[in-house]
Order: C-alpha cells, then sequence, then structure tokens
C-alpha cells in the first residue's frame, strides 16, 4: 500500500474526508436546529414558571399554555427604570445584548457585585397577571459564583418585596456541592425572604451556616450551601446587585410608585 | 475472532479502563450522577463502534502519514452529531453532561481503538470491538457511578434510597465522593479486585528491589 503515501492519494483522501464529515455535520446541525431551539426556549419558560411557583400548574397544562396564558412580557430600561419600547420583547435576546459594547453599560469594579462585567441598556422582566393586577414578577438574574456564571431568575410577589422563588437555569458549579443551588430544599428557603429592608436597602443575602429565625433580620437572610462557601457568596452577591441601584431597584420603586 | 469474543473480552478481561488504563478522565468527571453516566455511556459506546466503523472502512485507503488525522476528523464528526443529537432529544442530560460530550474527541479509548484495531480489521469485527469497548468503559463507569451516587447523595438515578440526615433520615453523605478523585480511588480498587480474581492481569513489576547489599550490623 506504498501508492497511498502519494501526494496525490494522500490530498483525495484528505479533501473527500472533509466534504463528507462536513456534510454530515453541518446536515446534523441544520436537521436538528429547531427541535433544539423549542427545547432551549421550553426550558427557559419552565424556569421563569418554576421561579415563579407554577411549576405545577405548567406540569399539568403544559409549559407553553401557561406561560402565554399567565405571562406578560416586558423589557425595561435600566438607566430610567421604567418600562421602554425601544426593543422588541419577542426578538430581544438579551444575553447577546449583555456582551454587545453598544448595547451595554461597563461597570466598574465596586459597582460590579456580581461579576458580570457590564450589564444591558434594556432588561425582560416577566409579569405575572392575577384578577386583581400584577401576582408576582419574574426578574431575570446572573452573576459569577466559582467556577461559572449563574443564570437564572428571581420571582418577587406583588409587594414587590417578598420573594416568591429564586431558582437557576444554567451553570457550571460543581455537582453535589455549589451544584447544590439547584437543590428543591434549599431553593425553597428563599420563600418568603424579604429583599429591602426597611429604609429601601438591598438587604437580601446568603450568609454562611444556618440562619437561625430568632435573630435579628433573619427574613433577609438565606443559609449558605455547605461545601460551597465561594457559590454562596457569588449568589449572594448577584442578589445584591441585581437587587440594588444598577439593577432592578429603581424599576420596582417606580412600579410600586405606579409611575413605571 | 468470534463476535461474543469482541463484544465480552473488553468487559473483564481487557477492560479499556482497569487494564488499558484509558479513559479514566470522563470516568472521573461524569460519574457523580447514574443517569448523566447512562447517557454518556451510550454516547460514548455509539461514537466508538462508528469510528471503529468508519476507520476500518478507510483503513486500506488512509494514508500512514495522516491517519492520525483521519481517524481524528472522523471521531470528532461522530461526536459532533451525538452532542447535536443529545441537545434535541435529551436537552436536561445534556446540559449537565456540557463539554463531556465534546470530549470524548480526546476519549484514549476511542483513538486507542480506532489505531489499535479498526486500521488492522475489517469493518464489521471493528464494529463490535468497538462495542465491546463501549460496553467494557460503561461497565466501570456504572459501578462508579452507583457508588458515587448512592453514597454520595443518597439516591439513585435521582430517586431517593438513603434518607438523608438534613432532610430527617439517617444517612450523612459522603461529600468526598461527589468529587472528582474519589473516583480515583474507587478505580484503584476495582483494578486490584480484578486482578485479584484475573491473576493473568498482573503486569510484570518494572524492576526488582535488590536484596540489601550492606552488611548486617552484627549483633553485640
Amino acid at each position: 500500500m506504498a501508492n497511498n503515501d502519494s501526494i496525490k492519494k494522500t490530498l483525495t483522501v484528505t479533501i473527500l474526508l472533509c466534504i463528507v464529515c462536513s456534510v454530515v455535520v453541518s446536515t446534523a446541525a441544520v436537521l436538528l436546529r429547531p427541535v433544539q431551539e423549542v427545547n432551549k426556549s421550553l426550558d427557559f419558560k419552565r424556569n421563569i414558571l418554576a421561579a415563579a411557583g407554577l411549576s405545577d400548574e405548567a406540569a399539568s397544562k403544559g409549559v407553553e399554555v401557561v406561560f402565554n396564558d399567565r405571562v406578560n412580557t416586558r423589557a425595561i430600561d435600566f438607566s430610567t427604570g421604567k418600562f421602554t419600547d425601544a426593543v422588541a420583547v419577542a426578538k430581544y435576546d438579551q444575553r447577546k445584548a449583555s456582551k454587545d459594547p453598544a448595547r451595554s453599560e461597563d461597570l466598574s469594579a465596586d459597582q460590579d457585585l456580581a461579576k458580570i462585567g457590564s450589564r444591558e441598556e434594556y432588561g425582560l422582566v416577566y409579569m405575572i397577571e392575577g384578577d386583581s393586577g400584577l401576582d408576582t414578577i419574574v426578574l431575570p438574574i446572573r452573576g459569577y459564583g466559582l467556577w461559572s456564571t449563574l443564570y437564572g431568575f428571581m420571582a418577587l410577589d406583588s409587594d414587590l418585596n417578598t420573594v416568591v422563588g429564586l431558582g437557576f437555569y444554567e451553570h457550571g458549579e460543581t455537582p453535589g456541592l455549589g451544584g447544590e443551588v439547584d437543590n428543591p430544599a434549599w431553593k425553597a428557603l428563599w420563600e418568603g425572604k424579604k429583599a429591602y429592608g426597611e429604609n429601601g436597602e438591598a438587604e437580601l443575602n446568603v450568609i454562611k451556616g444556618m440562619v437561625d429565625a430568632g435573630t435579628k433580620n433573619a427574613e433577609h437572610k438565606v443559609d449558605g450551601l455547605s461545601g460551597a462557601t465561594l457559590t454562596s457568596r457569588g449568589v449572594g452577591n448577584l442578589v445584591q446587585f441585581w437587587l440594588g441601584e444598577d439593577g432592578y431597584k429603581s424599576f420596582l420603586t417606580n412600579l410600586k410608585k405606579g409611575e413605571a | 475472532m468470534k463476535v461474543k469474543e469482541l463484544l465480552f473480552a473488553p468487559v473483564f478481561s481487557n477492560n479499556p479502563i482497569a487494564l488499558q488504563i484509558l479513559g479514566i478522565c470522563s470516568a472521573l468527571a461524569v460519574t457523580s450522577k447514574l443517569s448523566v453516566t447512562l447517557v454518556m455511556c451510550i454516547a460514548l459506546t455509539s461514537v466508538t463502534a462508528f469510528s471503529n466503523l468508519f476507520v476500518s472502512l478507510v483503513r486500506n485507503h488512509a494514508p500512514g502519514n495522516i491517519r492520525i488525522i483521519v481517524q481524528m476528523t472522523i471521531i470528532a464528526s461522530l461526536v459532533i452529531v451525538v452532542d447535536e443529537v443529545l441537545k434535541a432529544y435529551a436537552y436536561e442530560i445534556s446540559k449537565q453532561l456540557s463539554v463531556f460530550v465534546g470530549l470524548i474527541i480526546t476519549n484514549c479509548i476511542v483513538m486507542g481503538r480506532a489505531e489499535a484495531f479498526a486500521m488492522k480489521n475489517p469493518p464489521l469485527a471493528s464494529f463490535f470491538d468497538g462495542v465491546g469497548n463501549g460496553l467494557g468503559y460503561s461497565a466501570i463507569l456504572i459501578a462508579l457511578a452507583v457508588i458515587r451516587e448512592l453514597f454520595g447523595s443518597g439516591t439513585l438515578l435521582g430517586y431517593q434510597i438513603l434518607p438523608l440526615a438534613t432532610e430527617g433520615g439517617w444517612y450523612t453523605p459522603n461529600g468526598l465522593l461527589l468529587m472528582p478523585p474519589s473516583a480515583f480511588f474507587l478505580i484503584g480498587l476495582f483494578i486490584w479486585g480484578i486482578r485479584a480474581w484475573k491473576k493473568d492481569q498482573i503486569e510484570e513489576p518494572d524492576y526488582k528491589m535488590a536484596p540489601n547489599t550492606k552488611p548486617q550490623a552484627k549483633e553485640a
């Protein structure tokens, strides 16, 4: 088989192989793209509903149905803290915008508690409306843990202060340690906590160890995850950031006053 | 060679992890949960089987100089296809496997079998060799995952088997088992076990300890 090593043969084999392989790979990618997109958006919506405490309803009626039925997606402008029509809600890709220098704002080191580098100008919020107006509002949050950026949602009750739920839909923390942010028992701890203190400052945070229900400000504190100090700290910081001045604070204040 | 031998010899007598010590990296990384492990095993077995098949099909035409690249191209394409399929039909699990599906490309078992077996054997035998080695890999991974998930989080496939102390039960999980190094210890124990059972796997020592040449101290 010495002729296999001739330049002509080598080139022919290489070119043929590359063509065949690229056709196979691109066919797979193109054919499966629609199914993948559906999965991705379903997963996203499922997590929004889960944060708002609508998982059971979603499980029985289907995620799409409940989402279309109950959730009103609005865009907000972080700098003014008001609703905006500057972006089309259906097409806006918030994650892409957050990385685009033209559509995001760099954060200085002391602003950037969540270690996200830059924050997009416009954000999407998901309002779940009941018979008597706003029921729950779901806010997208993200920030750096130990290894990865955690992407998730925090849902607040109609008083815009009581936490209804918190959950992450994408992260790369250590399974079993930092990955316990997905543990339902831990996520349940967030329920009923208060986001803001009496003076309007963002108080909600994750502490090290267990929260003693009797201590002062226990309603602003959530147990840290054991064995995952840095992930817990990251989650605490990102919650602080998104509740703060550079996050949703001005929007929530306006919304409460009815001026959003 | 017989199909049966090709399929089952790699499970115990010539296990890719325990005897050939290949593919350790993913054995550490994806075995903290059984469900994830099972998907990884299926993915790796199909990649090994089909890459062996295709490498064997082109073996008489692959120029010697670039044969490794030819193998890599075939393996990489298959891995991408597997990754795309997982993202479409097993989205939750593919999220947990994340980079490790992509890293099948660098899994030594796939490459090792392509170079050592498929380059010298006909397509069908190579295919079965790939399946067999996939099974050998799976056997060790599943054993690891069962131990790690059961004693690390008290669950199997997500179902609570041992009630956890934090949730009112009696079992305090062993956090070390969730960390990758624990898989090292377990693999070591498996290798010990298999070699104690199948003595022919024990390797010749590379060197012999020379007797102590220093004259023994005379008793006073």
